[in-house]
This record gives C-alpha cells, structure tokens and sequence, in this order.
C-alpha cells in the first residue's frame, strides 16, 4: 500500500513541461496542490464522475502535450461509462490513474464499491484500454511515472492506496481562474 | 435500433449531398462548421441521425460517441481548455442526465453549446418521454442555460448560429431545443 500524498509526489516529482494534470474531486485535488500548485492543473470542487471525460476533451484538442487524470476510486466509480467512452477514442497522450484505497474519503471514509469486489484495472481492461498497469509498490509508481510523459497509446493505472485521510490542502476555489490558468498554460506549451 | 450508424452503410452519400437532400440538419452542420466546431460529443439519437454522420464523415470534427450525455458537458469543458470549441446532441431526456455536470459550466463560466431534439410533444407515441420532455426547459434555465427554441426548418440555421455566438461570446451554457415537429413522430408500427 502507497501513501496518497507521497504517491502523488512521485509521480509529478519530475513533471515533463507538456504534462497537463486533471485531478478527480476530493482528496486527488488535494494531493495535487501538496504537491505544488501549478497553472496546468484543473483542479476539481465539484463536477463528481467527469475527471476522465476533462481529460479527453483536453487529450483530443491537444495531441501534442500529455493530459494525466489522477483520481479516486469514488470519482471513477461514479464515471465508469467515460472508460467506455476513452476505449472507443484511444487518444495516445491520455492516461488514466487510480488512486484506489477503497473509501470515499470526502464524505468520512466509507467503502466504496472496490472494497466490495469491483475490480477498476478489468472495468478498463473491457473497455478496450490496452496499456494496463497494477501499481502496489514504489518500483511500479516510478515506473508508471515515466510512462505517464512517454507512453504511446491510453493508459490506464490503479494504485493501491493506503486508506489514510491526511489534512486537506485546498486550492484556489474561483473555477474562472482555476479555467483560465489552465488555458493560459495550454497556450504557451502549445 | 442503430439510427446514429457507427460507420455502416450511406457514408458514400454523406460528403456531396444533392442540393435538393439538403435539409435542416445539412445546414445545421454547415453552422457548426462555420463556427469552428471541432469535437461533438453525442448519444445516438433518431433526430441527430444526419446531424452525427455528416460529422462522422468530417475529418476536420472529431465525433465522440457517449455512454451518456453529462460525459459531453466534461468533455466540452475539456476541449475548451485545449483551445477547441465542442458540441453536445443530445435527445430530450438526456438533459436530465446533465444536471450537476453544468454545475462545471456555471462555475467556471465554460462556453457549451447543446443541441437538443425534443421528445415528449408533438404526436408522442409513448408516455414515458413525457415527464422529462415536458421539463427540459425550466430544467435548462435552472441550470442557468439560455435557451432557445425551433419549430420550422428554416429557423434552425439562424438560431443555432445565435446560440454560437452567446455560448462562445458570454462563455455560458446555451441549448437549442429542436421541436419534435422538425423531426416528426417515431414510426413505432413498421
């Protein structure tokens, strides 16, 4: 089991200049600010089940940066059907990853449907993703972080996670800025 | 069943239509090219049946195929942050679907533009549509959308093309809502 804060640190720690970040509502989009706050984040407050489907959109109007989706097993859990919808695009530049310790962390840590069984990494596997990656360990978080700038077709990642709830550490919460910080980044990468 | 197509049959006839084939969703099309539209997020829909395989068969429009239509809202957003403008068709009772997704739209102030042909009205063979058609616009205004309606062929092209330049101008949610009249009632008995 990883833990969350140190994972997301390990995957941004050497962060290619084209990579653009969608963290899922809630303890992802804390994650990613203890990491450092930085203009190619779209962090989320809200818009629960669409971080993938973010994303895609980023990943298909852009096919030269990288677009990384880091979110939870809640937030994935409650957009399944974007899987669906990625497996039909299969855009090379889009990965997906998983930050799965089995509770909804924002609503007091209750199960999720991964602790009762719902197995993330074959959901992917059916929606015709191809590049699939079980991450346990620190070598399997370093390697997925290489892949993450490099990889040549959709990935998809699910991390275990150890189920911990660390202080949060908030973002910006104006969505205009969170928006146009983004597009900003987007226009001086691209 | 398969009205929308996922690449069979009529592909032939979809990039030189005759003049006189030439109907509201040829123009519709026309509009949505015109505006820079590049990636359209759909459900497969009888009435955007034309409306899909003319950007299906467009190598300028991505077409993007949803499990269900709150994927096209994030998507929509996603494509913004790329730089790209989107669209969403979607039927009557997909609005529903997209309630706390536009939460992402408001927020942020994400221009999106949805196109949607109605169900529930005019000559409704069946009741179920009712309840959801019946609310689509109260729904949308709630949601803080403008929203525009059509009943005549000819008043398509100018009233998409005004909610283009709202969505895209005010950068706010605006929805056309097609009158089932445009589209005529489903042939349930064959």
């Amino acid at each position: 089991m990883l833990e969350r804060r140190a994972a997301m640190a390990t995957l941004l720690a050497n962060r290619r200049d084209d990579l653009f970040l969608v963290p899922g509502l809630g303890s992802t989009t804390w994650d990613a600010v203890a990491a450092g706050d930085d203009d190619r984040n779209f962090y989320l407050w809200g818009a629960m089940g669409g971080a993938v489907m973010i994303g895609l959109g980023l990943a298909l109007a852009q096919p030269k940066l990288r677009v990384a989706v880091i979110t939870g097993d809640g937030e994935m859990l409650m957009g399944m059907g974007s899987l669906a919808t990625v497996g039909v695009q299969q855009p090379a530049n889009l990965a997906i990853v998983v930050f799965d310790n089995g509770y909804y962390g924002e609503t007091g840590m209750q199960a999720s449907h991964t602790r009762g069984g719902v197995d993330l990494l074959e959901v992917a596997r059916g929606c015709g993703i191809e590049r699939i990656l079980d991450v346990q360990d620190e070598a399997g978080l370093r390697e997925l972080a290489g892949l993450i700038g490099t990889c040549d077709r959709t990935l998809f990642a699910r991390v275990a996670i150890a189920a911990d709830d660390p202080p949060r550490v908030l973002p910006i919460r104006d969505g205009v800025e969170i928006k146009d910080r983004v597009r900003r980044a987007v226009e001086a990468a691209g | 069943m398969n009205a929308a197509g996922y690449g069979f049959g009529r592909e032939n006839s979809l990039t030189a239509p005759l003049k006189s084939e030439i109907g509201w969703p040829d123009r519709l099309f026309e509009v949505l090219k015109t505006s820079g539209i590049r990636q359209v997020g759909y459900v497969p829909d009888a009435g955007h049946a034309r409306l899909i395989e003319r950007c299906k068969a467009d190598p300028d429009i991505l077409d993007v195929v949803l499990t269900t239509e709150e994927e096209g809202i994030a998507l929509a957003a996603g494509a913004w942050l790329g730089g790209q403008r989107a669209a969403l068709l979607m039927q009557s009772s997909g609005v529903g679907n997209c309630i706390n997704m536009l939460s992402l739209i408001r927020t942020c102030r994400f221009p999106m533009l949805m196109l949607v042909t109605m169900r529930g009205e005019w000559e409704e063979f069946n009741p179920w549509q009712v309840p959801m058609g019946s609310i689509v616009e109260p729904t949308l205004k709630l949601c803080d959308a403008h929203v525009s309606r059509v009943e005549t062929p000819e008043k398509v092209a100018d009233t998409v093309q005004a909610a283009v330049q709202l969505a895209f101008g005010d950068d706010r949610a605006c929805a056309v809502l097609l009158s089932q009249k445009l589209i005529g009632a489903k042939v349930w008995v064959k």
